[in-house]
């Protein structure tokens, strides 16, 4: 046993209650011992308030600063909410000269690519899960999910990058041409027009891969919570591998994987820098997925510097204001959902 | 398993949809891996890549050089490798003290109502787009002064810190067996410092590591410093002047027109990936050795 250092002063011999109720039993009880003995007592008493209320403050900037940032940004989009009232979410106006914004491209912009993001992601994320968490050969689980993690950290702006310089050639020679003309889905107004190659197809494709590991990591360790015995009762019944799995291990996980997926969402909608890089920046509703768009953030990230007015500026702070509620909504529920899931398993 | 699995057969009378069932499961099962492989396919590419791009661009004057202009080859990113730096540190110092102060709260609180509130908010917090909380550093830190600044990009980037420590903090002090902070509190230790000194120093490795891995999700954070630390073609370190971030110049010569620039883009997103990859790499083996990797 390692030798701790014991203060020489302290009254290691008196009956002390384990957690202080509060100083006045704390102090009045350890007191009654002896007077000369009540000092420290008292000092330490002091201390491990100070020491407590100093944790209680650090703990209390967590919710102080979502506060503050709610008041501030919010304050400062007020003038353009105002302002144009609730066609600033309809209108697709944007005209800085004149004065006239609307957020709709951008909130629709968003939204889409968001939606892309989970359709292409969610699955393989959640094939994955399931390949790491039950099938996947001991050797390679390590080494896999390592790999998954890595995924998670590479920064927004490398992918950016990546995504310039070799995604987006990929996409604009091949994978679009193919989407559109080689399976016809040009004849539907989603594929198209010309291809540019920036365009929201790109920024939702870029997404995917980036929401891709979220995704993944909460689904592993969901299934990874589910007990064991609820897989042995579904093979003892006789299923197959499958059928233990989709009739015993995803019932059980089903919430924290939704919670897993609506995680992945409030990353896609408030992701940045790679999708300005790929979307094409540009202020129109097409129904074309091939065309360039905008999102929320790429549209702040872009413009911002540049607004020179302060009807611009407000209007920048305002789409901030209604990507930060949402992206708050989203987490809100999904951390509600994933908590759930992990309180079951303590 | 196949014990179960063969019983079935045994008893199961019709062979016919046991064979279904059981092609099924042979699918269903073989693709969940195609997914994890597809799943894998984009980090192989995205390090293939640019270990392929960043590898030729890549050399020490990257490191020792200022920018080059345009048209000249060569040059680096000295300015904006020192300003990353500094921008982490002043992150740090504004980050570390809460998160871990945070943490050590929700350890040592486990199941109050403010320690459970205090978590699911810092979680919440985890999730606030970068580029919200760019726009709230410029509205707070840098308009009320009227020009950009180190000080508003480091606190920016310090702010996203507090979520990633706080629950790592929690996670790591979670650890430190209960016998440890009895037998302290035994010998008459003051609660303060059992838990400065002896549960703290207990979990300190784990704490590192957890800081570490923050410390590298915010070293490439962009959106952020687009309106705060904002770049700087020059030499600064002048916490009040506008200062180089490694991020920002990558977006800036991603973005322009300049071979030249993409290379330095390039060798800008390999420092960064690489920074990151290390990180990682000393993070996992740091958690292997201290809890066995095995279990959970």
């Amino acid at each position: 046993m390692t030798p701790l250092p014991v203060p020489t002063t302290g009254p290691s011999q008196e009956p002390r209650s384990f957690r202080h109720p509060g100083p006045p039993t704390g102090s009045a009880d350890a007191s009654s011992g002896t007077v000369r003995r009540a000092p420290v007592i008292q000092g330490t008493v002091i201390a491990d308030r100070v020491y407590r209320l100093t944790l209680v403050f650090f703990a209390l900037c967590i919710p102080a600063l979502l506060l503050l940032i709610f008041v501030v940004v919010g304050s400062a989009g007020w003038p353009a909410l105002h302002h144009f009232g609730f066609s600033f979410l309809t209108s697709s106006a944007w005209d800085p000269v004149n004065g006239l914004f609307g957020a709709a491209p951008a909130i629709v912009g968003t939204v889409l690519t968001s939606v892309i993001a989970l359709v292409v992601a969610t699955p393989l994320a959640l094939g994955g899960a399931i390949f790491l968490s039950e099938f996947s050969p001991s050797w390679l689980r390590q080494p896999l999910s390592f790999l998954v993690d890595l995924l998670a950290a590479v920064p927004s702006v490398v992918y950016g990058v990546w995504g310039m310089f070799f995604f987006l050639p990929l996409l604009r020679t091949s994978v679009m041409p193919f989407l559109r003309d080689t399976l016809h889905l040009g004849a539907t107004p989603f594929f198209s027009g010309p291809i540019y190659g920036p365009s929201v197809l790109a920024a939702g494709l870029i997404l995917a891969i980036m929401v891709l590991p979220y995704i993944a990591a909460v689904s592993r360790e969901v299934l990874v919570a589910v007990p064991r015995s609820q897989r042995e009762a579904a093979l003892a019944l006789g299923a197959t591998r499958w059928e233990t799995i989709a009739g015993a291990v995803i019932p059980y996980a089903r919430t924290g994987i939704i919670g897993g997926v609506i995680l992945g969402l409030g990353r896609a909608l408030g992701e940045t820098m790679a999708v300005t890089m790929l979307i094409g920046n540009r202020h129109e509703l097409s129904a074309s997925l091939l065309a360039p768009g905008y999102t929320m953030a790429s549209l702040i990230a872009n413009e911002f510097t540049e607004a020179t007015t302060d009807l611009h500026k407000a209007t920048l702070m305002a789409v901030g204001f209604v990507l930060f509620v949402m992206t708050l909504v989203v987490n809100a529920i999904a951390r509600l959902l994933v908590r759930r899931v992990s309180e079951v398993r303590v | 398993m196949s014990v179960a699995l063969s019983s079935t057969g045994r008893q199961g009378g019709s062979t016919k949809r046991l064979m279904r069932r059981r092609i099924a499961s042979v699918v269903m099962v073989s693709l969940t891996c195609v997914a994890a492989a597809i799943a894998v396919v984009p980090l192989i590419a995205i390090l293939g890549y640019l270990l392929r791009k960043g590898a030729a661009s890549l050399s020490l004057s990257f490191f020792t050089h200022m920018p080059a202009p345009v048209g000249e080859p060569g040059g680096g990113m000295a300015n904006a490798i020192i300003g990353t730096l500094v921008l982490i540190g002043i992150a740090a110092t504004v980050g570390l003290p809460v998160g871990i102060g945070a943490g050590l709260y929700l350890a040592e609180q486990r199941g109050s109502r403010l320690a459970n509130l205090v978590r699911y908010l810092a979680d919440v917090l985890n999730g606030l787009p970068s580029i919200v909380m760019g726009i709230f550093a410029w509205e707070f830190l840098v308009r009320p002064f009227g020009h950009f600044s180190a000080l508003a990009g480091g606190a920016a980037i310090g702010a996203m810190m507090i979520p990633l420590v706080t629950r790592t903090t929690e996670e790591m002090v979670c650890t430190v067996p209960q016998s440890l902070r009895e037998a302290a509190l035994a010998l008459g230790y003051p609660r303060w410092r059992t838990s400065l000194q002896i549960v703290l120093r207990t979990a300190l490795g784990g704490i590192v590591t957890g800081v570490l891995v923050a410390v590298a999700r915010v070293a490439g954070e962009t959106a952020p410093l687009l309106f705060t630390a904002f770049g700087n073609q020059f030499w600064s370190l002048k916490l009040t002047q506008p200062i180089a971030a490694l991020p920002l110049q990558i977006y800036v010569y991603a973005n322009s027109a300049y071979d030249d620039w993409h290379a330095q883009a390039w060798a800008g997103a390999t420092v960064l990936i690489g920074l990151v990859l290390v990180i990682s790499v000393i993070a996992r083996l740091v958690t292997r050795a201290r809890f066995g990797g095995g279990h959970d």
